[in-house]
């Protein structure tokens, strides 16, 4: 799942450190500025400038806090799914959804942080996740939904960072791709059966759905280039490699004819074909709502957050137990 | 009430999966685990949900002791292009060059 | 709203109804913790078994209905409160992880010991069932047993909730060995064994794991309960609406 760590970071971040700095480091620097432009792989233990490490925490950080707040709104679904076969794919979705982050929480711990810090920063609200999982999944259709438009947009993000310069992370995205296509095809599947052979009360939910996500599934690439001051950095080293406009033009472009094979209309007057750009004009995109979700001011925010916390709570006692256990099984062994 | 406290947090476990006979064990990421049977199942139902595995190695990451070709890039590396550094680059006088 | 269906009650469905209706039920009961893990790896294992219950009983209720012309779904989907056969134990809402543990280690335990004898059942399909359950039952006992055994004897806490899930729980099993028409027919027939021949074999394994987690079940009482033939507890009605509910909202939706 994306985030838009990149583009919702504090500015500071992603600039080049003004202090002074040793010769010695310099030289560090400059040959890690070598090893990126030649399209060389950081591995964990490789010097790397502060930013680069601080920034990337971030981003993978917040990519593995979306995967997991993303298993709650598919989630809510799994006890109502309306049929064995789609209720054992949601599970298998959602599952998959846990170990990307899972594979993502232990990218970042090797740049030196705990899963648990990374948990804390989450549960006090410094570190954000994805705010398109901010929204309620109001109907059966909003399943299928999500895996056709934000899976889509999500897998248009997450190709380009198998290509990271950051080792640990890009490994853990080819991963996750190669998992990713599955959630796309089976949510459009979904939603294609009910359009094609359901009732009219199964197309108007679909249509329903779409209406809602639309236009939150465009805000998921980020704001547009013009303001995302933290880009430019991104691509110097080699962790964004496609501009947040560059990403949302393709999406809609091979959205469009999907939305026709199924039969639904985008909820975008404005949406034309542009035979000069040779690609789908689109309409202008609600940034105060998406700064506003991002801020903590979404539908759904603090019901994620409070269950994300609960959940954690309420397993307090068992991961204490779990560790108490082991250490007297470890006691009992020296003893021996 | 959500508080990174050491003593609770389960220790890291690296994974090794073979997935066929014949091959070689690939590192493949880490989990975190309270003991090494609860690493062991859950290696399993993280790395080989797609049947991805016949063999799984788990070990505890601190037990793990890496080279560090990183570290060779920054110490050595700055002394190679630093030819000052290196005896051979001294052309002494012949009555004192035995050092 | 889409009506019940009316399905045959002979010996034969019934029994493979009992097998069916325990997995379905128990996976819906574990698919609840999705999200809500005390720890992100329990989520996946949690889910990854509620998986392969669904799968189970996909497979039973696939075979218990064709011979009636019914499919799994509207087996699963549109029955009739009393239709449904599984024991009570199952669908006693998740509790705490301790309960879940506990729950889990006592049907893991009975599934497999009946996958084992249904291995050699007279019902091919049945049997080739089995064959592949076995494996996924052994695996969820193996990873209950070792949860009931951390908890049972980790901290001070974990044994006080382990102890107060074991007493809750335990009055739910002797449910699951009683005899009955139906499980003297698919031992005459050939179709299975009846559940009370795995008794021995449950009340060791499952009284071995209790023992190393220091727990201490309580005194029997003569509590029977009844959802083996289909008269459930009041958590079955809310279980049922929420599993239920997209296949009455919409007659002959397609999905």
């Amino acid at each position: 799942m994306y985030t838009q760590a990149m583009d919702t970071m504090p500015k500071e971040l992603g600039e080049a450190p003004k202090t002074l700095r040793s010769a010695e480091e310099l030289a560090l620097q400059q040959r890690f500025d070598a090893r990126i432009d030649a399209g060389d792989f950081i591995e964990a233990k490789d010097w790397m400038p502060d930013n680069y490490r601080k920034t990337l925490l971030r981003q993978i950080s917040q990519h593995a806090h979306s995967e997991i707040v993303g298993m709650l709104p598919e989630g809510n679904w799994i006890s109502r799914a309306p049929t064995l076969k789609r209720k054992a794919i949601l599970l298998a979705k959602v599952q998959d959804e846990g170990g990307h982050g899972l594979y993502l929480y232990a990218a970042a711990e090797t740049l030196g942080t705990s899963r648990d810090q990374m948990i804390d920063a989450l549960h006090t609200g410094r570190a954000k996740y994805s705010s398109i999982f901010n929204y309620p999944t109001l109907s059966w259709a909003d399943i299928g939904t999500i895996g056709w438009l934000v899976d889509g947009a999500a897998i248009m993000n997450q190709v380009p960072i198998c290509r990271c310069s950051y080792a640990p992370y890009a490994r853990a995205m080819i991963r996750i791709c190669r998992e990713e296509s599955f959630h796309q095809r089976q949510g459009y599947d979904s939603l294609l059966v009910m359009m094609q052979q359901g009732t009219d009360a199964q197309r108007a939910m679909v249509q329903d759905a779409v209406n809602r996500w639309w236009w939150p599934c465009l805000m998921m690439f980020g704001p547009p280039d013009d303001q995302s001051p933290n880009s430019a950095q991104g691509m110097r080293w080699g962790i964004k490699r496609v501009s947040n406009d560059t990403l949302r033009q393709k999406f809609v472009d091979a959205t469009v004819d999907q939305a026709r094979v199924l039969g639904v209309t985008l909820p975008d007057p404005d949406l034309t074909w542009n035979e000069a750009r040779q690609h789908w004009d689109f309409g202008a995109i609600d940034w105060p709502e998406f700064f506003r979700v991002v801020a903590g001011d979404g539908p759904c925010n603090q019901d994620r957050l409070a269950n994300r916390v609960q959940a954690w709570d309420d397993g307090a006692w068992v991961r204490e137990a779990a560790l108490a256990h082991a250490q007297k099984q470890a006691t009992k062994q020296q003893a021996a | 009430m959500t508080n990174p406290d050491t003593r609770t947090e389960w220790p890291l476990w690296e994974v090794f999966v073979r997935s066929r006979a014949g091959l070689d064990h690939k590192h493949c990421g880490s989990l975190h685990a309270a003991d090494a049977a609860m690493a062991i199942q859950m290696a399993r139902d993280v790395y080989t949900r797609r049947q991805e595995g016949c063999s799984l190695w788990v070990v505890p990451s601190a037990q793990i002791t890496a080279s560090d070709p990183g570290d060779k890039d920054m110490y050595f590396d700055p002394a190679e292009d630093k030819v000052y550094r290196h005896p051979t680059f001294y052309k002494l006088p012949s009555e004192v060059d035995h050092m | 709203m889409t009506a019940s269906i009316q399905l045959q009650q002979d010996t034969a469905t019934q029994y493979l109804l009992r097998l069916g209706d325990t997995c379905l039920i128990l996976g819906q009961r574990l698919g609840e913790w999705c999200g809500h893990g005390p720890v992100l790896e329990e989520d996946i294992a949690l889910t990854n078994m509620a998986l392969d219950l669904i799968g189970q009983a996909r497979a039973l209720l696939s075979h218990a209905g064709a011979g009636q012309g019914l499919d799994e779904d509207q087996l699963a989907f549109l029955r009739d409160e009393r239709d449904y056969r599984n024991p009570t134990l199952v669908e006693l809402p998740r509790g705490d992880f301790a309960f879940t543990v506990q729950r889990n280690l006592m049907a893991a335990t009975l599934l497999k010991l009946l996958w084992q004898r249904l291995q050699t059942s007279t019902d091919a399909e049945l049997a080739a069932i089995a064959g592949k359950a076995v494996k996924e039952a052994r695996y969820h006992q193996q990873h209950a047993a070792d949860w009931v055994v951390r908890l049972g004897d980790g901290t001070a806490e974990s044994a006080r909730r382990s102890q107060a899930a074991l007493a809750q729980l335990w009055r739910y099993v002797p449910e699951l060995f009683e005899a009955d028409a139906v499980d003297d027919a698919a031992a005459a027939s050939g179709l299975g064994p009846r559940w009370a021949d795995v008794q021995a074999d449950w009340q060791a394994e499952v009284g071995a794991v209790l023992a190393e987690a220091g727990l201490q079940p309580p005194v029997g009482s003569a509590f029977r309960s009844t959802g083996k033939r289909g008269v459930h507890t009041e958590h079955m009605g809310h279980l049922l609406a929420t599993m239920q509910h997209l296949q009455r909202a919409y007659p002959g939706g397609v999905w």
